[in-house]
Formats: structure tokens, sequence, C-alpha cells
């Protein structure tokens, strides 16, 4: 899932500050997922940010609402109403939410009440740790599924690097070393002649190389 | 005329299985604490989350005390602890938004403390007099919308 985090109340108030009546909106999926812009969520920070409004004496609507899911036109359209009765939203989706409800709504500001981090997965709770950089080319069947891309702190594809500690990496001594997590995996399933294997440096034109990406099927498309 | 003496509303999340009965103990044994404090039973105050104090202050509370079991005794092992972080969250909270975080308070009791639970309420009011009124309830102009 997408991970994501708020803002502080005074950055999100320096950011809807030309405004009157502002719609918080939630995200139902990946966003309530990891505390960060559900429902609940919703309700605290518009809670927090009615009551700094009073404490400086600045005259602040705000309004409640949570869709199922901001990234995708189907549920956007139930913000419809809401949408129209505020002067701007303030959502608690991810990057991806945010840009589709601002494309979707042309005419009204559409801000961003999270910073959206990464991957990641639930690691115990209140934990959340990136997973996967969204490389564009993956090579998890290579490495026994631990991704060196997102969790060696150097990329390394032909690893490890001679730095590592024990089992902890040099960058980091709190964190394990993800090579010695792909040994030990790879050990495990009887897959360490893959280790012999010296890798090509990684083709990075899957990612992050002339804007943005997009995916087409064909077979789906109308 | 002298203006009205400022007299606090305090929301008390009180647990069953400890504050809550001992507030009914201190009433059997006839100890008296202010009447300053709304006490709303919860089953454990493992169910309270920040909305709700944020809530409670946005809806005019002067202060918020959340009292639970003495660490290690919670009914349901861990409701008291996951408290206490959430307590610790919305104070960050408060702090952010300007208001004072001694607004905000837990405390651990037993359900055989009724003279402390007393004294508590007792000291908790002070301090929140001391504060003076919620800044939220002073400044308040703007209408809050019901939530859709």
């Amino acid at each position: 899932m997408i991970v994501a985090q708020r803002k502080s109340i005074p950055d999100l108030l320096e950011i809807i500050k030309n405004h009157k009546k502002i719609l918080v909106l939630g995200c139902g999926t990946c966003v309530t997922v990891c505390l960060a812009g559900g429902q609940r969520e919703v309700g605290i920070i518009a809670s927090a940010l009615r009551m700094a409004a009073k404490l400086k004496g600045l005259p602040l609507e705000v309004e409640e609402l949570t869709i199922e899911r901001q990234c995708d036109n189907v549920f956007i359209e139930q913000a419809a109403e809401a949408i129209k009765r505020n002067d701007a939203v303030l959502s608690l989706g991810c990057g991806a939410g945010v840009q589709a409800v601002a494309e979707r709504y042309t005419s009204k500001p559409v801000y961003a009440g999270l910073d959206t981090a990464f991957i990641g997965i639930l690691e115990e709770r209140g934990v959340w740790t990136e997973k996967c950089a969204a490389c564009g080319a993956c090579v998890l069947h290579q490495y026994g599924g631990i991704c060196p891309v997102t969790r060696c702190a150097k990329h390394m594809l032909n690893g490890p690097c001679s730095s590592s500690h024990e089992d902890r990496c040099e960058v980091n001594p709190e964190r394990q070393c993800a090579w010695q997590l792909i040994y030990k995996r790879l050990k495990e399933i009887g897959q360490l002649d893959r280790l012999k294997e010296t890798k090509p440096p990684k083709n990075r034109s899957h990612s992050q190389d002339g804007g943005y990406r997009t995916i087409i099927r064909e077979d789906h498309r109308v | 005329m002298e203006p009205e003496a400022f007299e606090p509303k305090i929301v008390a999340f009180c647990c069953h299985y400890c504050a809550y009965s001992s507030a009914d103990l201190a009433g059997s044994m006839r100890i008296q604490y202010p009447p300053n404090v709304r006490i709303i039973r919860t089953p454990c105050t493992g169910r309270l989350e920040t909305e709700y104090f944020m809530k409670a202050f946005e809806n005019g509370a002067d202060g918020v005390l959340v009292a639970g079991c003495l660490e290690g005794g919670c009914h349901f092992v861990e409701g008291n602890l996951c408290a206490k972080r959430r307590v610790n969250y919305t104070k960050d909270l408060l702090e952010e938004i300007g208001m004072e975080k001694e607004r905000l308070r837990m405390v651990n009791i037993s359900a055989a403390m009724a003279r402390p639970l007393a004294d508590i309420v007792i000291d908790m009011v002070e301090t929140v007099r001391k504060l003076g009124p919620s800044p939220v309830k002073q400044n308040s102009s703007s209408k809050q919308e019901s939530r859709k």
C-alpha cells in the first residue's frame, strides 16, 4: 500500500489560509490503513483546523467527507456536491488521489494535506516500512523476494558491500543488511547459485526518466 | 456587578473497571469533589481515540481527564497503555494548534482509590481554572459543520 503521513497543523493552516470554507476529503483505501487520511483522521484534522482557526480568530468552516477511493473517478463523483459548496479541498489522499481530484474539478483549488512517503507494509502496530521503489523492472525473483533496490542503502544488485557488520547495515546500524537477508533466504529455498551470476547494471529507464509513466492495455481499452 | 467566576467544564473519560467504580465509591463514602467534571463511562480507556479528545475540546470542554486502570492492571491487558500513547499524541496535537497541553491529562487509579480520585479531580479543576476558559470557546465564532 501507499504510506503517507499528515502535515503539521501550522503547515496546513498556511496552505488553506486564503479560504473560508474548505472540504477535508479523506480516502478509504491506502491512507486509511496507514492511519493518515481515513475517516478518523479526517475528523481529527478537521477538528484541529477548526480549533486552530478559532484561536487565531480566522473565519473558517470545515466540512468533512471520506470517499472510498480518491484515485478513481467513479468514487470521486461522490464528492461532487461537497466540493461544489466549498472554496477549496484539502485532500487527505496520496499524491495520486490529490491529482485525480484536482484534474476532475479544475475550478477548485485542491491541496495535499499529507506527505506521501512510499510503497510499504505494516511491519508491526504503528510501524510502516518501505518495501518497493516502483522501479518499473522488478528483480525480486532473482533475490529470494527481498528487494535490494529498495532495502539496500546502496541499491546494490551485486552485494553485499564490504562494510556490513555482522548482519547490520553500515549506513544505519539499526537496520539489517538487505544482502544478509537475501543470502539467508536464497539458502533457505535452495537457490544460492543465483548469487553466482553477476547482474548487469539496472536499466533505470523504466523509472524517473522522461516524465511520468503510463501503462496501456489495449485489450481493456474501449 | 462582579463578573461570574470561571467554573471549568471538564470531561472525564472513566474506565468502567477502575475510575468509574472509584467515583461510585467516592459517592458511597460521601467524599466531596468539585462538580465541574462530567463523567463518561467507557468500557476501557483503550476504547478512546484521539478523535474523542479533540471533539470534546472542540465542543467546549475546558479540560479533558482520562482515568484508566493502574499500569499492569488493565482488564484488557494493555488498553490503558494504548490510551496513554493516544493521550500523548493528542497533547502534541494540541500544542501544534496552540492550546495548552495541560488541559488534557491521563491518570491511573484503581477501583478502591476514591480519595485519590477526588484529589485528582480537585487538582485538575484547579489547573484548568488557572489556565482559564478554553481559547477555542472564547474565540468561538464559526459554526461547526455537521459530519457528513
